[in-house]
């Protein structure tokens, strides 16, 4: 049933941008339009591409946002949330505790 | 006219005559309206939905550039259900690598808030651990569950044996000491999962126990949101009606027992909610267009006053999805196109 939802009308998680956008709508409350506005302008990138697989696969490996298939050397994980935090001007819990755990 | 194959809200199919299907659309809008006090759906709406029930196609979509977040409650709990001998780590990682997730939720397999707080430490390292290797936003959820604080499970006395011997005062008494106990709970856990680094807070099902476990959600909502003004906290409902098990209880001056979507989500903005997941009740005994086009009426009019983001609940046995361990694909790919194109939500 959640893959059924996933695919019937989706973004996609990280085969896009679906995790970008949700992000938006988390941390300020943005409705979807202008949470999809808002990633499209920071990826540099138009609304459409943002479920577009092919174009994101090259976008988020050239920035670093993490990917289906990692590939070495690539940022994943923390590291990428890291990438992330800073793209969209976000604060992410995670990213700032693991700052405070290393005294960054 | 011909007959449409469709199906019945337990998932049974059925075929039913065009004109039935259209008279079962506008039914189901109608009582949702009737019930609500809210518009029913107009005449290029109800031709929409008759339009997805007439096509043949085994699955639908939404139009490109119309997809929406994806929220899954209980997540890892899922993994666990169908049997899957898997740890959560692992089930978080399968939610964004394989399914394509949008956000994903770690929880326990005791699903509310009350049972958390002595295990609260083995939640918060896995959530650190998880945070490590996940990408998307992660939230950590569980239920209020107001019915794990009375007798015999919890330290009150239970409102359901007070009030059939006519003690209806004690049992609003011990409702609004289950709150107080709730509030602590949730509280409890949230921080200690903020702390450990969550994007964001689950309070889901709320209002199963009636207003006063709604009650819980609302005022946990305004004390988290008091302190982490920029922390997720996202609300999903237990129901499309919050029941009056209390009868009295008030919000803000407002009246909780029988409010609607379209009235919740009003009272869930002002506590602080930053995401809102409205519910309608599937009903079993009707077909699903009319349980389509019921739910989609109240979850329109929710997302229409909402000034948040709605991610409408539509798991098995809600927002028009069948009441079956196996939802069919053509009934929810259906209901998941529908509800995104008419609502104009932000997620499901």
């Amino acid at each position: 049933m959640a893959l059924t939802h996933a695919q019937a009308s989706g973004m996609g998680g990280m085969r896009g941008a679906g995790d970008l956008v949700a992000r938006m709508m988390m941390s300020k409350k943005m409705r979807i339009n202008e949470a999809k506005a808002y990633v499209a302008e920071k990826l540099k990138i138009g609304v459409q591409d943002l479920t577009d697989s092919v174009i994101m696969t090259e976008v988020r490996q050239e920035l670093g946002l993490g990917q289906i298939s990692p590939l070495p050397n690539n940022a994943k994980g923390m590291e990428s949330k890291f990438k992330i935090a800073d793209l969209l001007d976000i604060d992410i819990n995670c990213v700032s505790r693991f700052k405070g755990m290393v005294n960054m | 006219m011909g007959k449409i194959l469709t199906r019945m809200g337990d998932g049974s199919p059925v075929e039913i005559p065009e004109a039935e299907i259209m008279q079962d659309i506008i039914d189901g809008s109608t009582d949702a309206s009737e019930r609500g006090g809210i518009p029913a759906l107009n005449d290029e709406e109800v031709k929409y939905l008759f339009d997805i029930f007439k096509r043949q196609d085994r699955f639908v979509s939404v139009q490109q550039g119309n997809e929406v977040v994806m929220s899954y409650d209980a997540g890892t709990l899922k993994i666990r259900r169908h049997g899957l001998i898997e740890e959560r780590i692992a089930s978080l990682q399968m939610y964004e690598k394989f399914m394509g997730a949008d956000t994903a939720e770690l929880c326990h397999v005791d699903y509310s808030y009350k049972p958390l707080k002595p295990i609260v430490a083995y939640e918060q390292t896995i959530l650190e651990q998880a945070l490590l290797v996940t990408h998307v936003p992660l939230f950590y959820g569980a239920m209020p569950n107001l019915g794990l604080y009375s007798h015999p499970d919890g330290p009150f006395p239970n409102p359901s044996e007070l009030m059939p011997m006519g003690k209806i005062t004690e049992a609003m008494e011990s409702y609004d000491l289950a709150v107080e106990d709730a509030v602590t709970d949730i509280l409890f856990t949230a921080e200690s999962m903020i702390a450990s680094g969550a994007d964001g807070i689950n309070l889901d099902t709320v209002g199963a126990a009636g207003d006063a476990d709604f009650k819980a959600g609302l005022i946990a909502t305004r004390k988290l949101r008091d302190k982490y003004p920029d922390i997720c906290i996202e609300m999903g409902m237990a129901g499309e009606f919050v029941l009056g098990m209390h009868g009295s209880m008030e919000y803000n001056g407002r009246r909780l027992a029988g409010l609607y979507p379209h009235q919740q989500v009003k009272l869930a903005q002002d506590a602080g909610v930053s995401i809102f997941g409205p519910v309608c009740n599937t009903n079993t005994s009707m077909s699903s267009p009319w349980n389509i086009a019921r739910a989609i009426t109240f979850m329109k009019e929710c997302c229409e006053v909402a000034t948040i983001p709605i991610h409408v609940n539509m798991g098995m046995g809600v927002g028009s999805v069948t009441v079956n361990e196996h939802p069919p694909v053509d009934i929810t790919s259906r209901a998941s196109t529908a509800m995104v194109e008419l609502c104009k939500l932000d997620g499901l």
